[in-house]
């Protein structure tokens, strides 16, 4: 049934899990620099992706939930902390953690779709040239775009470059697929369309994947786990288990809709 | 009370409203109207119209010291072709030609593979551009000329110098301006180094790097016939300048014509034909430039 915990230290561990955790962040604290600005991004952060997860980054502007996804990649070192996967620990990009971005111009323009899908397959992974078709071709038909497959990124849609970068990343088979917002840039018919395909596509092959978002609906959609983050600096708030448990028919996930909802901007200050 | 419903438009309405309409949908184009479309031909047309005025004009005139016909220089053209002067002319300027462009672009290569992976690297490469960028190669010849003689190693230091500045100015500024995301990419794949560079930063800069191209080879074409004209015979083999010079003193004004002529179509087919061609094959295809 719905589990919503609510702790101000962190998500509880939830009975029956014993598995060592596939990613672990422990008391994360990030910062960045602008010009003139130090910036605390996200605070003591602590949370533990498993296996087949679909872990949501959940909160307003300012969490500092991209943030910790580019930590999660690599991109950025925590100033204390410590990030691990598989027991390793995180210190720069790798094709381990292959990241989903919300901008279309991801995808190489001077290559086509099977190339794009192909490129790190064959330079990362190291696959011989005929391999390396095959399983791009395979992902391709999984995310519906056979038929473009020998087309140039800049005549397709922004809905089907995405599919390209889904796809993109899945045929790597990473440990973790990190996506950030990957749907916010598309329209609103596409983007129900493609959290649709995205959970058809964890039924497939239940990927583990983390999801950064700021929209409730979307989180609820897609997740089986939810961080919720307060902003400025980012703190973790609550962290929501057995999402995939509410329903929309019975009304139970517009409830906790609204609930998280309410938890996230119960703070006076921070209504939007 | 009032339910939400959906109301289907009826097929036998939109047949009987847009049906006298619908062949206007899509309507060729006359033939006229087609061949008017085409930038060759109008282009061809105005050179047609210039040539007219040019024989009209020059036979009107009918000083050949001043102003040669159109057919006296093409005449000549085809004379100094059939006997092989200006072949071999053209071979010898194409061939010092090459030989700057090659070394220039290889070392403004090395120089931005610098700048773009460390910091003094590129401030090395925005201070000499800075410096060099503004000098006009053709005004380090005199120098060139006492350091390696009356020979194709001054011409070949000049157009270094008009090539080098141009293209990794272009190539840096595209390095530059490579997508953050892009880059991120990139380096999701776990490339470093020089696979970094050659396989994001070259293609995703390509844009910029071809116009680089483009600008040095223009300065460099414009560089080494200046040269040419200032000096260009080294062991008795001149280049297309020196073929103007020669011929201005010799007053065949019709053979000056002829040499001219001849820089401008090599210059037109490199830059319409061989750039445009290069440009269609990448940037163009990836979509990188309407």
């Amino acid at each position: 049934m719905l589990q919503a915990v609510a702790s101000p230290a962190g998500p509880a561990p939830v009975a029956g899990t014993t598995a060592p955790p596939l990613l672990s962040v422990r008391n994360v604290t990030l910062r960045y620099k602008t010009p003139n600005l130090l910036i605390t991004a996200t605070e003591n952060v602590s949370f533990d992706v498993r296996q087949s997860d679909r872990f949501v980054l959940l909160g307003p502007s300012g969490c500092g939930k991209s943030t910790l996804l580019k930590a999660v990649g690599g991109y950025m070192k925590p100033v204390a902390g410590e990030i691990h996967i598989n027991g390793r620990q995180v210190t720069k990009p790798g094709p381990d953690r292959m990241m989903v971005f919300q901008e279309f111009d991801q995808l190489m323009p001077w290559k086509t779709v099977l190339e794009n899908v192909m490129f790190p397959l064959t330079v990362a992974r190291k696959l011989p040239a005929k391999e390396a078709e095959d399983l791009a071709r395979s992902y391709i038909d999984k995310v519906k775009l056979t038929r473009a497959v020998d087309s140039y990124p800049h005549t397709l849609s922004g809905g089907m470059k995405q599919r390209v970068a889904i796809a993109r990343g899945m045929a790597m088979q990473p440990d973790i697929l990190l996506m950030d917002e990957p749907f916010a840039a598309l329209d609103a018919l596409t983007r129900r369309q493609m959290q649709d395909e995205l959970l058809q596509l964890w039924e497939d092959t239940k990927f583990t994947v983390i999801f950064v978002t700021h929209s409730i609906a979307e989180a609820i959609k897609i997740s089986n786990r939810i961080l919720l983050l307060s902003p400025h600096p980012g703190r973790v708030k609550a962290g929501v288990v057995d999402v995939d448990q509410a329903n929309v028919e019975d009304g139970s996930a517009g409830a906790l809709e609204r609930e998280i909802h309410d938890l996230l901007f119960s703070e006076p200050g921070h209504r939007e | 009370m009032a339910k939400p419903q959906i109301l289907l438009a009826d097929a036998g309405a939109i047949a009987g409203t847009t049906g006298a309409h619908m062949a206007a949908v899509e309507q060729k184009l006359g033939p006229v109207e087609l061949i008017w479309g085409i930038g060759a031909v109008r282009k061809t047309l105005l050179i047609l119209v210039l040539a007219a005025i040019w024989q009209i004009y020059a036979s009107y005139l009918d000083n050949p010291l001043l102003f040669p016909t159109l057919s006296d220089t093409l005449t000549t053209l085809v004379d100094r072709f059939a006997d092989g002067t200006l072949p071999a002319r053209i071979g010898t300027t194409l061939n010092i030609l090459l030989m700057g462009y090659a070394v220039g672009t290889l070392l403004a290569a090395l120089l931005t593979v610098l700048a773009i992976n460390t910091r003094i690297g590129t401030d090395f490469l925005e201070t000499m551009t800075a410096m060099f960028n503004p000098l006009p190669a053709i005004s380090l010849l005199p120098l060139a000329l006492i350091w390696f003689g009356l020979g194709a190693s001054s011409l070949v230091f000049v157009l270094v110098h008009s090539v080098l500045w141009a293209v990794a100015l272009n190539t840096h500024a595209g390095f530059l301006g490579v997508s953050r995301t892009l880059r991120m990419v990139g380096a999701n794949y776990g490339l470093t180094g020089f696979a970094y560079v050659t396989r994001i930063l070259v293609p995703a800069a390509f844009p910029s790097i071809l116009t680089g191209l483009k600008i040095g080879w223009a300065f460099a074409w414009r560089t080494l016939i200046a040269a040419e004209l200032v000096f260009g015979v080294s062991s008795g083999q001149g280049g297309l300048g020196w073929f103007i010079f020669e011929n201005r003193n010799l007053l065949d004004i019709p053979a000056v014509f002829a040499g001219l002529l001849t820089v401008i179509v090599i210059g037109l087919i490199v830059e319409n034909l061989v750039f445009q061609t290069l440009e269609r094959h990448t940037i163009l295809k990836w979509g990188m430039k309407e």
